[in-house]
């Protein structure tokens, strides 16, 4: 589904990604670990597109498509999905317009007409269940007043309604207590199927215990240094990453 | 080189006056005719603003009136069934209808209407000759005849606008909309003056809508003063959907009682240049003043709000916040004063204005100024001026949403802020959709209607 091959990135001419190997599957879930700044974020910002990353040589290739000339709401509708760190508060759009919008759009995308106000209603209400969204919240600007918590529930359910092919999930965990936690792998769970995949970028153990990956990368200054199974992550718990800053072991 | 001696516009209006008096108060109540001359000595001494005048910094208003405009001191005849241009189509927003075509009441069924609970709505001159009490009391009574020339030259030759009269204890659920329509084969001049009175502990709500319906040059310069008495409540809504041809200079006064609400909502949609300007005297303890407005200019259009609150007695209120969208060449400014006299303790004040600027070429000016004279007071102020937010716009694009289609949903939520703000839903949701329109770049029109009305 996503292979990414020698993939370099700069920030403001600062070399972040220095040469990225990584295939993800239909039906996978990977885990990307390491310490601040080893380029975890910058990874998830060059599969969205954001324009502040530029990328200065290799490839990532989606469904064989090429990943990296598209715009960021053609990548959403072929199926890309960030669960942002920091959701974005955007006053005066509501939670419905922005959904209805979102989920019209990628509709077009696929040569299908726009959900019918009732329809669009009901896929909203369903959603809301499967991910245990507070009802109020949609009623609400999008993200305007929300807690850490109701914006990362609402990341998750931005995902339930677009159901993308590929949800890359930065720092979810994050800001989250162990209830919301729950909640929110829970719902990823719920959405997940063998003909997506889930890319979790995250600093701890914890939320792998609830959503258990195939493989754990460690990415550090710039690379994955070490890829292996879910046993991976109970090691970094153990250990810290000293050993990996260190050198030992790779 | 040759001397060339021309006429100013200002030597141009007095001798019209002059040369025209009796045309102009002929026919005239007196109590429109009593100001006038006095009017006219202002306006020769003031004549027009300028941009040295501080208030009127940010437009220039001579050059209007240097271009050739019929003025008419009664009605011109036109013929036409108001049914047959005017179909609101509003769901649900149900009114008592008032029309002003060019300046002039137009007849719906004669020139007043008196509704069974006592609310008047009527031709001004013709509740100047029929209520003279009332109107004698509250017509110019505001108006700044000896400090704005623009003001004056309204007095001077007003002949006509909408009487608005909500007795005591009144309250009307049901808004009282009054349109202006410009429709006519020549470049006009109109000056008409509005007056409302809504007196103690009555209800209203006001909607008044400014339409250009032919493609030819259009100055209005029009007055509305307003009394709102002890524990009454009103809501205004106006809404300025004009040609680019047509430039309007509004200027309304707005005195409140004690305990009264007053909120005020203008909505610019649509215009060549507009000029509003807004004074709110509290007069009365308790009173309470909202003032919202929202501009949206494109292409060379020009929009200016001066708002000006006085709190002159402790324990009011006061809450503005307008809002702009500018795009291509289009300027605009804000210029918002609160003044706090010494004996106005206990007064909350907020104002915020913010704007967004859609390109490199749109300008805008926003000045804030405080004057507070007394020591236990609220008051605070903020201007903003900035550009789409570019992490929200790429937040939406992440979910798919175009750039294009992105960036309008993100216009229309900082339009919406503004718009929200008014009470009645039907209206609400209906300004939503121009607003949306209006930022697609379609026509503000309503769906089956032949006229540019709300």
């Amino acid at each position: 589904m996503l292979v990414i091959k020698d993939l370099h990135a700069k920030i403001n001419d600062k070399e972040i990604l220095k040469g990225i190997n990584l295939e993800v599957k239909a039906g996978e879930v990977h885990a990307i670990m390491g310490p601040n700044g080893s380029g975890k974020s910058t990874l998830a910002s060059v599969l969205t597109g954001r324009e502040l990353v530029e990328v200065t040589h290799g490839q990532v290739e989606f469904n064989g498509k090429n990943l990296l000339e598209m715009s960021p709401e053609i990548r959403s509708r072929e199926g890309i999905f960030l669960s942002f760190q920091y959701p974005v508060e955007i006053p005066g759009v509501s939670m419905v317009n922005f959904m209805k919008a979102a989920v019209n759009e990628h509709r077009k995308y696929k040569g299908l007409g726009p959900l019918s106000a009732s329809d669009f209603l009901k896929l909203l209400r369903e959603r809301k269940e499967l991910v245990e969204i507070d009802s109020a919240l949609t009623n609400r600007s999008v993200n305007e007043g929300f807690s850490g918590g109701e914006k990362k529930k609402n990341e998750i359910f931005q995902m339930a309604m677009l159901e993308p092919k590929l949800a890359i999930l930065d720092e979810t965990d994050s800001g989250l207590d162990i209830d919301a936690l729950r909640i929110v792998a829970n719902g990823v769970n719920k959405l997940k199927r063998p003909d997506n995949a889930v890319v979790v970028i995250t600093h701890y153990q914890r939320l792998l215990d609830y959503i258990v990956p195939d493989f754990v990368h460690i990415l550090y200054n710039g690379r994955i240094v070490k890829s292996a199974g879910k046993e991976l992550a109970l090691e970094l718990e153990k250990k810290g990453y000293d050993w990996i800053k260190n050198g030992e072991d790779l | 080189m040759t001397q060339k001696t021309t006429i100013s516009p200002r030597e141009e209006l007095v001798s019209l006056y002059l040369e025209n008096l009796d045309m102009i108060t002929e026919g005239s109540p007196d109590i429109l005719n009593r100001f006038r001359e006095e009017a006219i000595q202002h306006f020769k001494l003031l004549g027009f603003p300028s941009v040295k005048n501080e208030k009127y910094k940010y437009s220039k208003i001579e050059s209007l009136f240097t271009k050739d405009y019929e003025k008419y001191f009664a009605p011109k005849k036109i013929s036409f069934r108001i049914e047959d241009i005017f179909r609101c189509d509003i769901p649900e927003l149900d009114t008592h209808l008032a029309v002003v075509l060019n300046g002039f009441y137009f007849p719906n069924n004669g020139l007043t209407t008196k509704l069974p609970n006592g609310i008047i709505i009527s031709s001004l001159a013709e509740a100047a000759r029929n209520y003279p009490d009332i109107v004698g009391k509250y017509y110019n009574a505001q108006a700044e005849n000896d400090t704005d020339g623009l003001v004056a030259l309204n007095t001077a030759f007003v002949q006509d606008g909408v009487f608005i009269y909500v007795p005591k204890g009144v309250v009307e659920e049901k808004p009282i909309q009054l349109i202006n329509l410009l429709l006519s084969t020549e470049n006009q001049l109109v000056q008409y003056r509005n007056l409302i009175v809504v007196e103690e502990s009555a209800q209203a709500n006001v909607l008044i809508c400014d339409h250009s319906l032919s493609p030819m040059q259009y100055l209005s310069n029009v007055v509305t003063e307003v009394h709102v008495g002890a524990n009454a409540s009103l809501e205004m809504v106006k809404m300025q959907n004009e040609h680019n041809d047509s430039a309007q200079l509004n200027h309304s006064y707005i005195v409140q009682e004690r305990d009264s609400h007053v909120k005020t909502n203008v909505l610019s949609l649509h215009g060549g240049f507009i000029r509003n300007n807004l004074k709110m005297l509290l007069n009365g303890e308790g009173a309470d003043a909202h003032a919202y407005g929202l501009y949206l200019a494109d292409r060379s259009q020009h929009t200016d709000n001066y708002t000006y609150i006085d709190h002159a007695v402790p324990n009011c209120s006061s809450n503005e916040l307008y809002k702009g969208i500018l795009d291509d060449q289009a300027t605009g400014a804000f210029f918002g004063k609160i003044l706090v006299r010494q004996d106005a303790q206990k007064t909350q004040a907020y104002q915020a204005n913010n704007n967004l600027l859609l390109t490199a070429d749109a300008k805008v000016s926003t000045k804030p100024q405080l004057e507070i004279y007394a020591d236990d007071v609220k008051c605070s102020h903020g201007a903003t001026v900035g550009q789409i937010d570019r992490e929200a716009l790429f937040y939406m694009q992440s979910r798919g949403i175009g750039e294009h289609e992105a960036t309008l949903l993100l216009m229309f939520g900082f339009a919406h802020e503004v718009v929200k703000q008014v009470s009645i839903e039907s209206l609400r949701d209906r300004l939503d959709d121009l607003v949306e329109k209006r930022l697609r770049g379609e026509l503000s029109r309503c769906n089956n209607c032949p006229m540019n009305c709300c």
